[in-house]
């Protein structure tokens, strides 16, 4: 590791934002309602692990996912209705072979009854819903997402590991190179870096 | 001026070859975090550990350069590539010949494999008990343990996958359990217990992969950031999607988890209860009753932890995580290992008193039959396994002597295989008619092939301790005293008051 940071600079490059760092969650949940309270928005706490209450700190509004998690479970349920129901119960008219289903008679059971049915059912839904959380989050959070100029920093790599990191995005209404500099540095940041890409 | 620091370098990365020196190795002490006293919390993880050194003690047993990798670790990985090899050997020998290599005959047509199935898809359920009903339950010292008990879960139902998809006998027709649209307008019978079967396993595995690999995004992440050769770089890179340990992500993150979780909670209460279905749905004396489905899942948590046992307590011992997975881990596991044990002797006896109550006497001869027909052995040796082996977790002292508990928990891992057994083939072999009566003979590839099943277990799993974050990093992180915000001083107070949800409304206004 290098003692000094140089940030990667090119011709065209563009600053992304200020990077600090600080060193325990006390003093990164302190400084995250700083940069609240001053009315920041587009901003983000880099940490190793989830921080309690953090996004209240942050101002942030309640996920959307547990709404897309209903909707995967409802079409997961729909679903396997449909599948018993039209592989079991009855044939399309005019369907193609492929496609017509198996009616199985069995001592004279009905073709369609719920409660034979509910296994499946509530296999399907549990199978959707799961799909629909993981790919929902994925979504939301934009991942994958392989290229991060944050990334280019030596220092942000302890992101994941035991340093926390607030990053002010230059796109910020109230952003100011040298004002926020000085701001998080008084917010307790321990080192600071510009991001550019 | 491009960066602002108060020091006065960029901090070094800890060396990792220091951080193996110094770590707690086979010969380190114990240390007792197992005590009862309610005015002291018992701390999760034990020594002088913070975010760094957690860091480190996980991440090291994955980024050895292979040379380094631990002697202990090349053995076991060898031996399991013995068994692995059987595995193979075993089934290709089936696929050329034909299911005549194995035991199964009229009337016990369903012979070790089932057996197997049952047994490994048993084991899987302790994972998610552990990833998912202890976290509903804000069981916060599950952190330590449920990354590699989930592994446990996928591994095990691999190997509970494989014995049905052979025992079809033409395995390349397998699919055909499967609904796929064909010009021979075939489909599955959606109301067979085994259809079910086919629909509640692979939802199982599939949830437990998901909820598996999205808990472990932010540990490859770690990886990804402290690997030092390009591959592992490459790898981890791309398998940790680009995460960066933001708190918005981690919002959401946190939600998908608990409600993955909330998800899976009942998913494994229905899997061993589907899987109880292929019996007690059949009209046979000892498989047709209503107290399969608790019995089983009971059963099946019982077997997973013996088998999260045996896989912890060398796992600790070896790769240094004594710390992490602590004494109090394992005695937790040991009382949750006999309370499970005490529901299913419970239901052993509560059979044996409906048999003799029904006034049934195909199903008291069943009953009879196990204790005291011709495979009583194999009755007896679950019993003494299964009701016996636990009784030892009694005592605290007994508990915590690692011997005593490998040995009850070995008990389980084998009586619960029989007790499989005694369930299938005690109720196939003396049915209703004398005529058709048979006794079930295994032939030497069954056990081959139960042997080689676990050299597919032990393989996947030394993979994972090599190659994987083995435990849920960010998890432990987050439970250590210093993840708390209040713990270097109460100056935050506000911040969960009042005041403190005026300023997210004002945050939202602008």
């Amino acid at each position: 590791m290098s003692s000094t940071v140089t940030p990667v600079k090119e011709e065209s490059a563009q600053l992304i934002g200020l990077m600090a760092e600080f060193e325990d969650v006390t003093s990164v949940f302190a400084a995250t309602e700083k940069v609240r309270d001053a009315g920041f928005k587009n901003f983000d706490v880099h940490a190793p692990f989830p921080i309690h209450h953090i996004d209240r700190a942050m101002g942030m509004k309640p996920t959307k996912l547990p709404w897309i998690a209903l909707c995967g479970g409802l079409i997961g349920l729909t679903f396997g209705a449909s599948l018993v129901y039209f592989s079991n119960a009855i044939t399309p008219e005019g369907a193609p072979v492929s496609l017509q289903g198996y009616q199985f008679l069995i001592s004279g059971k009905p073709l369609f009854s719920l409660p034979a049915n509910i296994p499946i059912l509530f296999e399907t839904t549990i199978l959707f819903t799961a799909f629909a959380i993981v790919l929902g989050m994925l979504r939301l959070n934009n991942l994958p997402m392989h290229y991060n100029p944050l990334f280019k920093s030596d220092r942000f790599r302890r992101a994941t590991q035991d340093k926390f990191f607030i990053v002010i995005d230059a796109d910020d209404d109230q952003f100011d190179k040298d004002k926020t500099q000085q701001f998080l540095f008084d917010a307790g940041a321990e080192a600071i870096e510009e991001v550019w890409d | 001026m491009t960066t602002m620091t108060r020091e006065s370098s960029f901090p070094e990365l800890p060396d990792p070859d220091a951080v193996r020196n110094s770590m707690g190795g086979i010969d380190s002490p114990e240390i007792d975090n197992t005590s009862d006293d309610p005015r002291q919390r018992a701390p999760l993880v034990t020594g002088d550990n913070d975010f760094a050194s957690v860091t480190e003690k996980v991440t090291q047993l994955a980024l050895f350069p292979i040379k380094k990798t631990p002697k202990a670790w090349w053995v076991a990985f060898a031996a399991a590539l013995f068994l692995l090899a059987l595995l193979k050997f075993t089934i290709v020998y089936l696929l050329v010949t034909g299911t005549g290599i194995w035991g199964n005959n009229t009337p016990v047509s369903w012979g070790f494999p089932i057996v197997n199935f049952v047994f490994w898809v048993g084991i899987g359920h302790a994972g998610t008990l552990i990833s998912a009903i202890l976290f509903l339950f804000r069981q916060n010292w599950r952190t330590s343990i449920n990354r590699f008990a989930e592994a446990m879960t996928i591994f095990a139902v691999m190997c509970a996958g494989l014995f049905p998809a052979l025992h079809v006998g033409r395995a390349w027709f397998a699919y055909w359990l499967f609904p796929i649209p064909n010009q021979m307008a075939m489909w599955p019978q959606m109301r067979s217990p085994l259809l079910w079967d086919v629909f509640a396993v692979s939802t199982y595995a599939t949830v437990s992969i998901l909820f598996w690999y999205v808990g472990m995004i932010p540990d490859l992440a770690t990886l990804r950031d402290r690997a030092t050769s390009k591959t592992s770089q490459v790898l981890y890179g791309i398998f940790s999607l680009g995460w960066n340990g933001s708190s918005r992500h981690w919002v959401r993150f946190e939600r998908a988890y608990l409600l993955l979780a909330a998800i899976a909670t009942p998913l494994v209460l229905s899997v061993h209860s589907v899987v109880s279905f292929d019996f007690a749905v059949a009209q046979l004396p000892g498989w047709h009753t209503t107290i399969f489905p608790p019995y089983f899942v009971a059963g099946a948590v019982f077997g997973g932890f013996a088998m999260v046992i045996t896989l912890a307590v060398p796992a600790r011992q070896f790769f240094g995580l004594k710390e992490i997975i602590t004494m109090r881990h394992l005695e937790n596991m040991a009382k949750v290992m006999l309370a499970t044990g005490l529901i299913v002797s419970y239901a052993y006896a509560t059979e044996f008193f409906v048999a003799w109550y029904s006034g049934h006497h195909y199903e008291q001869f069943v009953f009879m039959n196990r204790p005291m027909g011709s495979l009583k052995w194999a009755f007896w040796t679950m019993f003494l396994c299964n009701v016996c082996g636990p009784q030892f977790m009694w005592f605290k002292a007994l508990r915590n002597n690692l011997w005593v508990l490998m040995f009850s928990a070995m008990c389980v891992n084998v009586g619960m295989w029989f007790e499989r057994f005694v369930i299938t083939v005690t109720s196939l072999h003396r049915d209703f008619l004398p005529s058709s009566w048979a006794t079930f003979v295994p032939t030497k590839i069954d056990y081959l092939m139960l042997l080689g099943s676990f050299g597919l277990f032990f393989t996947m799993f030394l993979l994972f301790l090599r190659f994987l974050p083995a435990v849920a990093m960010a998890e432990v992180k987050s439970v250590l005293p210093q993840a708390h915000p209040h713990h270097h001083g109460d100056d935050h107070s506000s911040s969960h008051g009042d005041g403190h949800d005026g300023g997210t409304k004002d945050g939202e206004a602008h």
